[in-house]
């Protein structure tokens, strides 16, 4: 299947109904990680609706990115719960390990570094979670540890 | 349309249901300030600079004139030391971004703000949205719209679109305060090069 | 599974089940919400599975993965009924003797249980255990009973009977006048009457109505509703279903966060089975009423949980609010009469049909009647969900049911209502948990997040914080909020960094009096409640930062210095191996010193230097003492002596 057959199949999976632009753009951002531009374009044409709405929508939401992510992506939570717990210096150390800003991917593609706002696990609070795995009570001196790992 | 009686400034005004406060107190040739207000378009209630003091059912409220509905006996204030204060820290706000825009200056001298409260930001947009909707309520383009959100917000032109239908339209030119929407079309004329159609040089 | 026609065929099939239950049989619910999952429980649910096998037991004890359990502190934890036997912190490798001591030897496997911190005693059963024990748990207690994959679960504890009672056995408006008199009010935040919401739409005009979960639950700290929506989808759902009837709407969404993706696969599952039963879809259960619910999934943005903004978001565009002059109950979705509730305000509706309005108006207070489920964490021994009835204090939840503050540290501070919220202070603990009460403090009930603060927790930079959460969440249309905000939290970054100046605090409260006042929506208009209840309460550690460049709480990097002291080091050299930037000057025997120039406050030194030595300090506000000279660095030994050090 094209590239493009399976960004219709996913319209399709909608019904192409424009109020369900959210939940498609979704599906493509999860298959592809990421949100191509021939992708956008066809949502626009099939949907019919504008691209400036579309380009709001991917920039609006946290969910889309409009280039491509890393292998791996990293969550550190800043929920209240952890920033009390001291996640803003495990954000610091993560940053000066990776030379990367929360939002931005290394130039290798492989760490895309974001910050979350709870993933719900505050009892093991600060909390970073690699690729689904989470790394809970971490401390600004153990993620060069648990980064070293990741390939 | 059934008629409302209501109270403006303590003037007694008439209008119809379904009308908003702006309306009836522009029928009634009492001044409230506007920025993103425009008769051709949907009422945006974002500048909130229009908002004035209300009170019905004994409750007073602080609400954007240009999208309240009025009510039979409602009592309006356009002015009052609260609504002052927000229009002062409004503009001042506003002149952060664009201390020289014409349309802040006259404001500015009656509500008293000042210019320098506040540090210069970098973009002078203050975004009224009034490029963005006419583009899409009036000429049903979208050629230019939003991105993002928060303080990141900008107004940013769709090159496909805009490369084949701006050059030879412009008429929200006019409309923007600050020369900011000039500002964003230089700079993706400038990106789009000569890719753009009509051009007569 | 045929589907129900009827109320009759669906009691059968319950007396069916319950039948085929034995109630003594042992069972062993493993807790596999989202925090135990991220324990590590779906392994221990492996090696339950493997250990019922290999140990011969699979016929005779049933294993069940329920959702959360609320303990999340004490996860993985299972407890196994009959007996109420509740196990905690397990690991794959304490399965085997837990089952063989459990069931083959039929006895306590004592080193897993519960121990009391004061009186050292282990205490069996969960209801024993504090941090149950206090509790109410009517709308979460059933997490504990259902694996939410299995809609039969629902089915044994009595699930849908209130539907049918709803369907068959009252009009809508009966149903819509029983959550009026209930007066159960909104658990998102707002804590509007429920009811008088309900009636809204009912009375609207239009054919057209829509009800709406929202469970774009934002609050960071607060995860109530992603574990009721994860553990016990079908009573959000059941709950839904008869608010549809009792308003006339015969169509429904359920809004969830993307980032709960457990949550999005059971309420999706528990859709799929309720219309496989009939609860769901044309004629349910033969009644006549047609009811079907999508799931539309957030794409990460706080606001949409603005119900202005949420609505703007099922129609597919970016989640900015709109003026609610004319309420969303009237013109809401596609401006037709829309119902927006909470997600635990809807598993609250089959409570109070079941048991009666007036049954639910006896728990809590004169104005906040029901209980409430909270998210207690932070700076808390016991951190977890707890759900008590409405006016039980603050200090009866934190220290009776919390624990209290770990590491012998002294509370500060709770913090309730998310970034809408506010910062309540020690004086204020015996206050009684209300939606009022709380209001009048100068913060709010909100979701029901409750974060514990503790005397390391710099006030001003929680201000800071949330304006930081906030100018990142807000979608920018109105001016107070998108500008103010940015002006305050400019300001509060310079004040933490030691760059505050005389006319700051006035010039935050102009700011702050301004964006609650005129934004469009209620994220901006109650953005400034941090900053304003930590000034209310905490206004000399603002003063202290400004006037004084000192934050009391020895928190704000910019303000503080970390200081080897020479009475306490011992030359250990851990902090000279672990720091990462190499500040420290040490070696062997030789008093370490922390070169202030290289060092990047990371803190890392002061967490490693051993306990017994405690010699890394954080100083504020002070000048350093100037650093020993070289001679004085040298350690002595003696053979059997202490370290000391030569003058």
């Amino acid at each position: 299947m094209t590239h493009l057959e399976r960004i219709d199949q996913i319209i399709d999976k909608h019904q192409a109904e424009p109020s369900l632009l959210i939940q498609v753009l979704l599906d493509i951002q999860a298959e592809n990680h990421w949100l191509p531009p021939e992708a956008l374009d066809r949502v626009a044409e099939r949907l019919k609706v504008p691209m400036a709405r579309i380009r709001h929508i991917a920039t609006f939401y946290k969910a889309f990115s409009l280039t491509p992510k890393g292998r791996h992506e990293i969550h550190i939570c800043m929920g209240t719960a952890c920033h009390v717990r001291g996640a803003q210096r495990v954000l610091s150390s993560v940053e000066d390990l990776l030379g990367i800003r929360p939002g931005e991917t290394d130039l290798e593609l492989k760490f895309t570094l974001e910050t979350v706002n709870c993933l719900g696990c505050c009892a093991l609070g600060p909390v970073m979670e690699i690729d689904g795995r989470t790394h809970g009570k971490i401390t600004p001196s153990q993620t060069a540890e648990v980064l070293k790992n990741y390939e | 349309m059934s008629p409302i009686q209501l109270q403006i400034d303590g003037r007694t005004v008439h209008t119809e249901a379904g009308a908003t406060v702006l309306a009836a107190a522009q029928k009634a040739g009492i001044s409230i300030p506007t920025l993103c207000h425009h008769e051709k378009l949907e009422p945006y209630g974002a500048c909130r600079i229009c908002t004035v003091e209300v009170e019905s059912g004994g409750r007073t409220r602080l609400v954007a004139a240009c999208l309240y509905p009025v009510e039979e006996g409602l009592v309006v204030r356009t002015r009052s030391p609260k609504v002052d204060k927000i229009r002062k820290v409004i503009l001042e706000l506003l002149l952060a971004h664009a201390p020289d825009a014409p349309a802040l200056q006259a404001l500015a001298e009656e509500y008293g703000a000042d210019r320098n409260r506040y540090e210069k930001e970098a973009s002078f947009c203050i975004h009224c949205g009034l490029c963005v909707r006419y583009c899409a309520e009036v000429k049903k383009l979208n050629a230019v719209g939003f991105i993002d959100r928060g303080m990141r917000r900008e107004i940013s032109f769709v090159p496909e679109i805009a490369s084949q239908v701006c050059w030879n339209c412009k008429e929200c030119f006019p409309l923007c305060p600050t020369s900011a929407l000039q500002a964003a079309y230089v700079l993706v004329e400038g990106l789009l090069g000569s890719t753009r159609g009509g051009n007569p040089e | 599974m045929a589907r129900f026609h009827s109320p009759e065929a669906l009691e059968s099939y319950r007396k069916g089940l319950l039948t085929d239950r034995d109630p003594n049989k042992p069972c062993i619910g493993l807790c596999t919400g989202s925090a135990c999952q991220a324990s590590g429980s779906l392994k221990v649910a492996e090696r339950i599975e493997a250990e019922l096998e290999k140990q011969g037991l699979k016929g005779r004890v049933n294993f069940r993965k329920t959702g959360c359990h609320g303990f999340c502190e004490r996860g993985p934890m299972v407890v196994i009924q009959p007996e109420e036997i509740a196990y905690f912190q397990l690991q794959p490798e304490d399965v085997p003797e837990i089952l063989t001591r459990t069931f083959q030897e039929k006895t306590i496997a004592e080193k897993y249980l519960y121990t009391d911190p004061q009186s050292g005693e282990r205490l069996v059963r969960e209801s024993e255990i504090p941090f149950y024990k206090f509790q109410q748990r009517l709308v979460f207690g059933s997490n504990g009973n259902i694996d939410p994959k299995n809609i039969d679960d629902y089915l044994a504890l009595g699930g849908y009977s209130a539907l049918t009672k709803a369907l068959f056995r009252m009009t809508p408006e009966e149903v819509l006048e029983e959550v009026k008199k209930s007066h159960l009010r909104g658990r998102g935040g707002g804590g509007f009457p429920t009811g008088r919401k309900w009636e809204e739409s009912r009375r609207a005009p239009g054919e057209i109505k829509y009800v709406i979960v929202n469970a774009d639950e934002g609050d960071p700290g607060a995860y109530m509703d992603r574990s009721l929506l994860e553990g016990n989808p079908h009573s959000v759902l059941e709950g839904l279903i008869i608010g549809a009837y009792a308003v006339g709407a015969q169509e429904g969404f359920v809004y969830v966060r993307q980032e709960y993706p457990l949550a999005v696969e059971n309420i999706n599952l528990a859709i799929e089975q309720a219309r496989a039963y009939g609860f769901l879809g044309k004629d349910i259960l033969g009644s006549g009423f047609d009811f079907e619910v999508k799931v539309h999934r957030g794409a990460g943005a706080f606001v949409c949980g603005e119900s202005s903004a949420l609505m703007t978001a099922l129609e597919g565009r970016a989640g900015e609010p709109r003026p609610k002059y004319i309420h969303t109950a009237v013109k809401g979705l596609w401006d037709r009469p829309s119902v927006l509730n909470n997600v635990e305000t809807w598993a609250n509706v089959p409570l109070i049909i079941n048991n009666g309005a007036d049954w639910f108006a006896r728990i809590g207070t004169d104005r906040s009647k029901g209980t409430k489920i909270f998210s207690l964490v932070g700076k808390i021994a016991h951190t977890g969900l707890v759900e008590v009835p409405m006016g039980v204090t603050l200090r009866d939840i934190i220290f009776k049911i919390g624990g209290g503050i770990p590491g012998g540290k002294k509370f500060k501070a709770v913090q309730t209502g998310g970034p809408s919220g506010g910062c309540l202070p020690e004086s204020l603990l015996d206050l009684p948990v209300g939606f009022d009460e709380l209001t009048q403090a100068g913060s709010m009930m909100g979701s029901g997040g409750m974060i514990v603060m503790d005397e390391d927790t710099c006030m001003v930079d929680v201000a800071r914080y949330f304006l930081d959460f906030l100018t990142d969440e807000s979608c920018g249309k109105c001016v107070p909020c998108r500008e103010g905000m940015r002006q305050m939290l400019k300001i509060l970054t310079r004040i933490t960094q030691g760059h505050g100046k005389e006319g700051d605090i006035e010039r935050l409260e102009e700011l702050a009096e301004v964006t609650g006042e005129a934004s469009l929506c209620a994220l901006g208009r109650s953005a400034p409640n941090p900053l304003l209840s930590t000034l209310r309460y905490f206004r000399e550690e603002y003063e202290a930062h400004i006037r004084e460049k000192r934050c009391p709480a020895l928190s704000c990097k910019a303000l503080i210095a970390y200081y080897i002291d020479p009475e306490k080091c011992q030359a250990c050299q851990i902090c000279f191996r672990k720091c990462p930037v190499m500040a420290i000057d040490g070696g062997k025997n030789r008093i370490h010193i922390i070169d202030q120039d290289k060092c990047t406050k990371c803190g890392t030194c002061f967490e490693v230097c051993p306990d017994r030595f405690k010699a890394v300090r954080k100083i504020s506000g002070q000048p350093l003492p100037p650093p020993l000279p070289e001679e004085a660095r040298v350690i002595v030994r003696g053979a059997g002596k202490k370290a000391q050090t030569i003058e």
